[in-house]
């Protein structure tokens, strides 16, 4: 009963030991401001300045192009807000998807009260976006498109690189949300071809309260922290020298042998897909079946709620999460499952399982081995259920 | 989140199933919302002697579908008629603020029933206030 076994690794991950100690540092002894010039704080500033290399070495960016933020969030509403602010006398109308993270929606719900026209893509049953459905929504007057790399929920990949060369032909800025892709996809946003790309390190290993911003050089982006000179003005605030330098560990550790980590997540993943399909009738795998997130997977279980399945879970040592009403905070379920075209009772019973580096094969058959049994209790609860 | 009463009565829900040859059924909530009950009761002489339930819905819905179940069980129909959503969120030690609406729920579930067997027996029913099951449909208080 002591058992547990973490399988919501899109929620957040265990910061790697080798990352908490380029950290430890940075919070006692070399405690210097990285703005301030005495010898004391060079050690700060050398952090923050190898900090931002290793990201810009992920990404294969230049160190000028990055940005450091205090999470994912930040970076969405920085790039959608000031690129556009900055770029409104061209055009007051903004291109997404129906299937972002709310950091992105809800930051496009407050522009539309500015003035600014939204237009959300809707996507296919595997959560696609259409790169022709994108040219489509193009208007004389779009100054910005937003899509996510890959989603939170279904892990559907969009087609990131076909999807920025259509905004470039119209010479239309191009955002990502590539919260979920690093550590899991190779991101180089020269290939990608993108603008501005959003990255959180505590989805990766790193710590959480810090993040990045990709902005691509000759980008015109409004300043969104106002204050010191920090981030060569674009981003006022001290500096978070100590998450910075995990931040930059940790993309480094993220980003090596991506092919083999992901090669050995996906044979996971896999192997509970399978399970479950073999084992659990009624089961419906939500996003693409293989154009996805390696660690994710994600299934409704018709007649039973999420928020009781992920209890019966916990119970069991089992950490997952849900797009049921009861865990959004709301009373709909979540918007992404049903941009699928889900009706709202099967959406409500979602369940999320996001691998990580650190799970294992004994982790997948401990989940196979308790989680039929739960949805049959839930199941034989349910007014719902015709039976077997 | 939740309490450790509802944590046991989530866990080992008193009451579940159906009865065959109920003399009440009643059924609230839907599904679009996430919470159905339904709940089925023998009634012997005005007395509620057997009362199950059959839920679907989150571990609150399923708690105090069970706790209704054990609170009307051996009342009469007016003792039941009786039962508040507040009396099911005290026997339970509470519930999120977000999670009243299920304790409103099994109140109505239990009415449901109630208005079932009137039905049925040809009495005169006078009804109490509905919920949908979605807040916002109903004037129930939530604390």
């Amino acid at each position: 009963m002591n058992q547990f076994v973490y399988l919501d690794n899109s929620a957040t991950t265990p910061v790697k030991p080798e990352v908490l100690e380029t950290m430890l540092p940075y919070l006692q002894e070399e405690y210097g401001n990285p703005s301030s010039i005495y010898r004391k704080a060079a050690a700060s500033e050398i952090a923050v300045r190898t900090g931002r290399e290793q990201v810009a070495k992920a990404l294969n960016a230049d160190v000028n192009e990055i940005f450091f933020t205090a999470c994912g969030t930040e970076s969405d509403n920085w790039a959608i807000k000031g690129a556009a602010f900055a770029n409104q006398n061209k055009g007051k109308h903004i291109i997404t998807s129906k299937i972002e993270h709310h950091a992105v929606l809800h930051t496009l719900e407050y522009l539309e009260k500015q003035g600014f026209s939204v237009t959300y893509l809707p996507v296919d049953a595997e959560g696609k976006v259409s790169p022709e459905a994108l040219s489509g929504a193009i208007r004389e007057d779009t100054i910005l498109i937003t899509i996510m790399m890959a989603n939170n929920e279904i892990g559907t990949v969009q087609p990131i690189r076909e999807l920025a060369a259509i905004a470039k032909e119209k010479k239309i800025l191009f955002h990502t949300d590539a919260v979920q892709a690093i550590g899991s996809l190779a991101v180089d946003v020269k290939e990608l071809g993108v603008d501005m790309l959003s990255l959180s390190a505590h989805k990766f290993g790193g710590p959480k309260g810090v993040g990045a911003l990709y902005v691509k050089k000759g980008t015109k982006i409004d300043t969104f922290m106002h204050g010191g000179a920090q981030e060569r003005n674009r981003r006022g605030g001290t500096e978070n020298v100590a998450g910075i330098a995990g931040l930059g560990k940790a993309i480094t550790l993220a980003t090596q042998n991506l092919e083999e980590k992901t090669k050995k997540i996906t044979a996971l993943r896999e192997k509970l897909i399978e399970g479950i399909l073999a084992t659990i009738p009624d089961a419906r795998l939500n996003g693409h079946r293989t154009d996805r997130l390696p660690g994710n997977v994600n299934f409704c279980f018709r007649y039973i709620e999420g928020e009781a399945l992920l209890l019966r879970l916990d119970a069991k040592g089992i950490a997952a999460s849900s797009g049921s009403a009861c865990t959004s905070g709301s009373l709909d379920p979540s918007h992404v499952l049903l941009a699928l075209g889900l009706p709202h009772e099967i959406a409500h019973g979602s369940l999320r399982l996001s691998i990580g580096e650190q799970n294992t094969e004994e982790d997948i058959d401990y989940v196979l081995s308790v989680l039929p049994g739960i949805v049959n209790i839930l199941r034989m609860m349910s007014p719902l259920y015709p039976g077997e | 989140m939740y309490s450790e009463k509802v944590m046991d009565h989530f866990e080992n829900p008193r009451n579940v199933g159906e009865i065959k040859d109920a003399d009440a059924v009643g059924q609230v909530g839907n599904a679009k919302c996430g919470d159905i009950m339904k709940m089925y009761m023998k009634i012997e002489d005005g007395v509620i002697v057997d009362c199950k339930f059959k839920t679907f819905g989150c571990g609150a819905a399923i708690a105090t579908s069970s706790m209704a179940t054990e609170m009307v069980k051996g009342k009469t129909i007016e003792e039941a008629r009786q039962l508040t959503n507040a009396a099911v969120m005290e026997a339970l030690d509470g519930l999120p603020p977000a999670k009243v609406h299920c304790s409103v729920l099994a109140e109505e579930a239990i009415e449901a029933a109630i208005e079932d067997y009137y039905k049925k027996n040809n009495l005169t029913y006078e009804p109490k206030k509905k919920c949908s099951g979605c807040c916002g449909s109903c004037d129930h208080h939530h604390e």
